[in-house]
């Protein structure tokens, strides 16, 4: 690990700095200082710096800023800092601490490079470098894209050594003996004579030394927390006594909650309401038209579910949105716009002749879609929203503080620094809360009754008519084989572009330039066809639309195994022997041979109705394989099992990175087999569960899971396990039924238990 | 009117109906029964009346007719937790944790009718109880593994 240790003294600069009755440990960033935001906190003459860790004498407290959605990011940033400060997290004060640009996120962007993930070539790797600093440049501190441990793994580590360090030079000041001779065990020093001094003993004492900043990273194989099987998280005690608590849970004294019904046509008017039998209604305060985020009108009272029924009982004329009113029109332009010169975006894989190739011989055509999806959280969008003369608080579960602390003080017409953003704990977001639209609408509310905290809720029918859903797309390819192989594939995805708007809602700017989202998953995986391109059409701007667990590889993870599986079998090869074959990069090579061995493939094919499908995908920088067993019953498909490998790099904590893969499976199963939203009159029919079911417990197969560390570096799994399960689960169906699926959700074509 | 939520009495002033759901989360301030949908699709809302789970969103406050509420703070008696709370950790099953409450209520009334479950006995009582982050194969190993505590206890 000596590597490692000197790579991360290259990138950051530690420092420590005196605070009220202790110390704080943390980290700067070479190029540019970044304010920092405990500034506010400190007393005159305290440095700052980028904390991570603060001691003082009420205890240890741990600063983890990435967000926790459900992927376990507060309980691995702990951990990532106890491992080198020797101090048990669950003995620890622990929280995200306030948003400021110094917990900027290096890693969110790298998945837009236009290398793909498995070329570690120099030129590669500088690119990668350039893309990190770009969010520091936009203070995106942002939870996202599988990125939260690739980030933080040094940092955090780091800050905990440092820490470790500099109060064991504190307790060599205080007894005499030197540095090198005292140990360090679950928050405490201790001497060569066996004695203990608590950290927090020691805070005072190590503010007023220099940091010892010369540490080395310890040895993986030294780990007491991180990569053990047993490592448990520390909020799941909370979760399941009732005690945790997420935005929505959250209370205060005098507190009104309220709610609203907005335009499902985003972004269109709000023509006229009539809100008279609203106003009458048990529990009702006051009627406001909202005109932030989306334009509505929302009711403040003493009752969430007061203030739903009065929301229900108010009459709305809305304005049309700037899009096509119906789903047919809206893949119509979709279809309309594949292959169209005038709506190229971007071919960033072109290898071989393909038209040469094409323009000969038998060629396959198909056309593949899929459809708009919600995000669907269980916890639904929530805020609660403070505002005074002088200053506006907001508590909410979020991907995005920063973003929101600036727009709503552009909104309210306040200083951003007084704008204070308290991220909560979230029941889920799977993207949805990369957006902020609640949050402006709450804040607008709350301030029509200054002094007063607002808990704003949209009920779950707004929640899934409102939501910024997973783009629809359709993809047309072609393709040829030779000689009982893959020779010719050719993808042509359309789809309307994702990261630009979503960018522009949240910053006013656009993103010039190609919109790489259309065709990641698709463009760079890791197989060599001798003629092989990937190009993406823009359609015009449609729905708004957003990130969505596993973002562009969603759909394209699809797209791109499935045709291939249908060449596969076209040229009477074995699916698993040909995606071996054409596989060009050595560690997704080994994932499919491991899920291989762990499926006992022996060929697509199980008897009479029963079939399997392999599918792979590299995403996030996680090549991952999936095998689904299926058998066709009388009552429709049946799953009867999965298994999933995938190739972290290194795996920090085993049984979560467990759940983090097969729930992606499950999540993407449920949207594969029977979800979709679909619109009527510019908003989504689908408004509550019942339409939008998901996977239930009796539909979930038994899930064998196996994680590899061949690859170089550390990678996020919120996501990749999402991209290769609908392939895995059509070229199953295939496999059992001779039936090939290209339009999720399956539902539509075939019939499951 | 008056409820009795976890052995304690209280006195609230809502509508009669008013789903027991609100009355818990926003007039008691008991926020582990969760709203998912209001509809009774999730099962996020689940609590125990008299022992049985029910989903607290389709429930009047004023069809309680004195039935006692207990909610998933109410689970863990002062001995320690519940053993289907033990084997939800020991199992590590929540992911975001916002559906577990009422995971947790469910098993927990279901074992009492059922000690010795089979999977699919478990696939029929926890399939109402909806869970978007999957943790569906750690919920069905770990209602066994309540069961087998519940048996040696
Ligand atoms: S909130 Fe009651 S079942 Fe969903
Ligand atoms: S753990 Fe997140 S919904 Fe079940």
């Amino acid at each position: 690990m000596a590597s490692v240790g000197k790579i991360a003294r290259r990138t950051f600069l530690i420092g420590s700095a005196a605070i009220a009755g202790g110390v704080a440990f943390g980290t700067y960033m070479v190029k540019r200082p970044i304010p920092n935001p405990l500034l506010d906190d400190l007393a005159d003459g305290e440095a700052a710096i980028t904390p991570f860790v603060k001691i003082a004498a009420e205890g240890v407290t741990l600063i983890t800023p990435r967000a926790d959605k459900g992927q376990g990011a507060y309980s691995i940033q702990a951990y990532l800092i106890a491992e080198e400060l020797d101090i048990d997290p669950k003995d620890t004060i622990r929280t995200p601490g306030l948003p400021g640009p110094a917990y900027y996120n290096a890693a969110v962007m790298t998945e837009g490079s236009p290398l793909p993930a498995y070329d570690e070539s120099a030129t590669a790797e500088t690119i990668r470098s350039v893309l990190r600093v770009i969010p520091k440049l936009f203070a995106l501190q942002m939870t996202g894209g599988s990125s939260t441990v690739p980030d933080m793994y040094d940092k955090l580590r780091h800050a905990g050594a440092v820490a470790r360090e500099t109060l064991k030079e504190a307790a060599a000041i205080r007894t005499g003996f030197a540095r090198a001779q005292l140990t360090t065990e679950n928050g405490h020093v201790v001497t060569p004579d066996g004695d203990k001094i608590a950290y927090t003993d020691l805070a005072v004492e190590a503010a007023e030394i220099d940091p010892i900043t010369d540490v080395e990273l310890r040895d993986p194989k030294d780990w007491r927390y991180l990569g053990k099987p047993g490592l448990t998280r520390i909020d799941m005690e909370p979760k399941c006594t009732g005690a945790e608590k997420y935005g929505i849970d959250l209370n205060f004294d005098g507190m009104l909650f309220a709610s609203i019904c907005a335009n499902p046509g985003i972004g269109g008017a709000l023509e006229s309401f009539d809100a008279s039998a609203a106003e009458s209604m048990p529990g009702v305060q006051s009627i406001i038209e909202v005109k932030a985020g989306n334009a509505g009108v929302a009711v403040i009272a003493s009752n969430t579910w007061y203030a739903f029924q009065a929301v229900n009982a108010i009459e709305c004329e809305w304005g049309a949105p700037a899009y096509p009113a119906t789903s047919a029109e809206i893949f119509a332009n979709l279809e309309a716009a594949v292959n169209k010169e005038d709506n190229f975006d971007h071919r960033q894989r072109d290898e071989g002749d393909v038209d040469a190739a094409l323009a000969e011989g038998e060629v396959f055509e198909a056309q593949y879609r899929i459809p708009f999806l919600a995000h669907a959280p269980m916890e639904p969008m929530n805020a609660i929203v403070k505002v005074t003369d002088e200053k506006v608080e907001i508590w909410t579960g979020t991907q995005i503080p920063l973003f929101i602390k600036n727009r709503v003080a552009q909104n309210l017409g306040i200083e951003a620094e007084n704008v204070f953003v308290y991220v909560q704990p979230m029941g889920g977001s799977f993207g949805h809360k990369l957006e902020m639209t609640h949050v402006e609408q709450a804040a607008e509310v709350a301030a029509s009754v200054k002094g007063t905290p607002v808990k704003f809720t949209w009920s779950r029918e707004e929640d899934m008519t409102h939501d910024y859903p997973r783009p629809a797309s359709v993809m047309h390819a072609r393709g040829k084989i030779k000689d009982g192989k893959v020779d010719t594939f050719d993808v042509s995805v359309s789809q309307s572009a994702m990261a630009p708007g979503w960018f522009g809602r949240l910053t006013g700017i656009g993103i010039p330039g190609p919109d790489a989202t259309i065709t990641t998953g698709s463009w760079d995986q890791p197989f060599a066809i001798p003629n092989y391109r990937v190009t993406g059409y823009r359609a015009p701007d449609m729905v708004p639309v957003s990130s969505w667990r596993s973002v562009g590889a969603s759909g394209n993870g699809f797209y791109h195994d499935t045709f291939l599986d249908e060449l596969i079998h076209k040229a009477g090869a074995d699916p698993m022997e040909e995606r071996l074959r054409l596989c060009l990069h050595e560690q997704s090579r080994k994932v499919l041979e491991e899920v291989a061995e762990l499926s006992g493939w022996d060929g697509p094919s199980m008897g009479e109705d029963k079939g399997r499908g392999v599918a792979f995908c590299l995403s996030f920088g996680v090549p991952t394989a999936q095998v689904i067993e299926v058998t066709n019953t009388d009552r429709g498909i049946r799953i009867d099992k999965a298994f999933i490998v995938a190739d972290v790099g290194r795996v920090l904590d085993p049984m979560n990175a467990e759940a983090q893969l097969t729930g992606g499976m499950i999540y993407a199963l449920s949207h594969a087999i029977n979800s979709e939203l679909t619109y009527e009159n510019y908003g989504p029919v689908q408004n509550n569960y019942h339409a939008y079911e998901g996977l239930r417990l009796y539909q979930t197969p038994q899930i064998e899971v196996r994680i590899l560390e061949n690859m170089s570096g550390i990678r996020g799994v919120g996501e990749p396990g999402v991209p290769p399960a609908a392939p895995a689960l059509g070229n199953a169906i295939f496999a059992a039924t001779g039936q090939r699926i290209r339009e999720m959700p399956f539902n539509k074509h075939i019939d499951f238990i | 009117m008056r409820l009795t939520v976890n052995g304690t009495e209280h006195e609230v002033d809502v509508t009669s109906d008013m789903p027991l759901l609100w009355v818990l989360r926003d007039e008691l301030n008991i926020t582990g029964p969760k709203y998912g949908c209001g509809i009774a699709q999730c099962g996020a809302c689940t609590v125990h009346v008299d022992g049985f789970a029910v989903r607290s969103c389709q429930l009047a406050v004023g069809d309680l007719a004195g039935g006692h509420v207990t909610t998933i703070e109410g689970l863990a008696s002062p001995e320690g937790l519940h053993a289907v709370q033990e084997a939800w950790i020991e199992h590590q099953v929540a992911q975001c944790g916002y559906c577990q409450s009422g995971q947790i209520m469910q098993a927990a009334s279901f074992l009492e009718t059922n000690p010795e479950p089979t999977d699919e006995d478990i696939d029929a009582a926890m399939s109402a109880n909806l869970c978007r982050c999957g943790t569906y194969p750690r919920i069905r190993a770990a209602v066994h593994a309540a069961a087998k505590k519940l048996q040696e206890a």
